[in-house]
């Protein structure tokens, strides 16, 4: 019963991967899971839409994954550590990931980084 | 009873793996934080353990969002890596000590730690990446593992006061133990970095040096805080320092500090090393 329900904790920029997202996210997150498997990475790489389809990913997830937007994914109930299974077919690093996402780019973002140290 | 040494504690970056496979100790990036280690090599060749117990969490190779335990403990008889999908090394598989396993999961359980247990485990680079960090090229690490998964990645994660006492539980455990081994706790994970959303790349110095300052002397300063609150102090993966409370429980005891390390970045990590040691603990033969 959402009246009983308590706040969710908001941390600005910050997704927190809870039961909601968890439950959005399924398909995507079980197909990115799948690409521990060499053979399932090719399979991708192969017929996108196909491999996609097999999953049962939603159209909004479909999207994300289509226009390789991690906020995006993010926002489809992705969670960071399968996505990087994804991010890894396509060759991106954290600090390009890191990049997308904050709008910087590339040398900004780890310009960044650096200057908190 | 087993006689525990003391803990290693060390970020476990997956760039990490690829940097080694490369050989770019040397190179200027990198040279900062390898250059941690080799405090870290010393002592495990000195204090050779016969048995290793890393606390970590999976990030999606043994375990998927189908079945997601909270602390589930190793009973296996080894405990092979495998690929995770982006081109690192498979690395060593570690023999297990089921029947230590057993005692621990027994203790735990009767300690009111509901613990999944598990005789198939793959471990991960949160598990494998340390042991190519913090031992010697030439050392066999012919010691027996029981890995211990904590779960970082789904919310509600564990409060940072439950991991302490799970570690502490452990200590219990190998302190009630029959045999004479002697035991190296090994925490991976952290600290500060986020990976993920507009807040990616996040770090924090402050929250990481109270940690490290705190590991030894004082963990239970770092539950005054929520596993929530962490997240925003250190960051959506930073909350892997869970693992390190939980190691640090499970040293036990009183600790001095051997060697730190705490580099930022490697990757989006504020990477971090660790060594502390009983105080009782008596050097190897």
């Amino acid at each position: 019963m959402a009246s009983t329900q308590t706040a969710k904790r908001v941390i600005p920029g910050t997704p927190v991967f809870d039961g909601e997202a968890a439950s959005k996210g399924y398909a995507l997150n079980a197909m990115c899971y799948s690409f521990n498997e060499a053979p399932n990475r090719q399979a991708f790489l192969d017929d996108e839409d196909a491999y996609c389809a097999k999953f049962g990913l939603n159209e909004q997830q479909r999207e994300a994954v289509r226009q390789r937007n991690v906020l995006a994914m993010i926002a489809a109930g992705g969670n960071a550590y399968y996505l990087a299974k994804l991010a890894g077919i396509f060759g991106l690093n954290m600090q390009d990931i890191g990049a997308q996402q904050t709008g910087m780019s590339v040398e900004d973002f780890k310009a960044h980084l650096r200057s908190q140290a | 009873m087993a006689q525990i040494i003391g803990g290693f504690f060390t970020s476990h970056v997956p760039a990490i793996g690829g940097a080694l496979a490369k050989g770019l100790q040397q190179d200027p990036y990198w040279k900062p934080f390898f250059d941690g280690y080799p405090p870290v090599k010393a002592w495990t060749s000195a204090v050779k353990p016969d048995v290793v117990v890393v606390f970590y969490n999976d990030h999606g190779l043994n375990f998927f969002l189908d079945k997601m335990p909270t602390f589930a403990v190793g009973a296996a008889a080894e405990y092979p890596n495998a690929d995770e999908g982006w081109g690192l090394p498979i690395y060593k598989t570690f023999e297990g000590y089921p029947e230590l396993s057993w005692h621990i999961i027994e203790h735990l359980v009767n300690s009111e730690f509901d613990v999944v247990t598990c005789q198939q485990m793959l471990i991960d680079h949160g598990a494998s990446i340390p042991f190519e960090l913090g031992w010697a090229e030439d050392n066999d690490r012919t010691f027996k593992l029981i890995p211990i998964n904590i779960n970082t990645v789904q919310h509600p994660l564990p409060s940072p006061k439950r991991c302490l006492a799970l570690g502490r539980a452990v200590a219990e455990a190998l302190e009630s133990w029959g045999g004479d081994e002697r035991v190296v706790v090994v925490g991976t994970g952290g600290l500060s970095h986020q990976l993920d959303g507009e807040r990616a790349g996040h770090i924090n110095k402050e929250y990481d040096t109270f940690c490290m300052d705190n590991m030894g002397p004082d963990p239970d300063a770092i539950t005054a805080k929520s596993s929530l609150d962490i997240v925003e102090l250190a960051g959506s993966q930073g909350v892997e320092v869970l693992n390190w409370l939980a190691a640090r429980g499970a040293i036990g005891g009183d600790v001095k500090e051997i060697t730190r390390n705490y580099h930022i970045p490697i990757s989006n990590t504020a990477a971090s090393t660790l060594v502390l040691e009983r105080l009782e603990a008596v050097p190897a033969e």
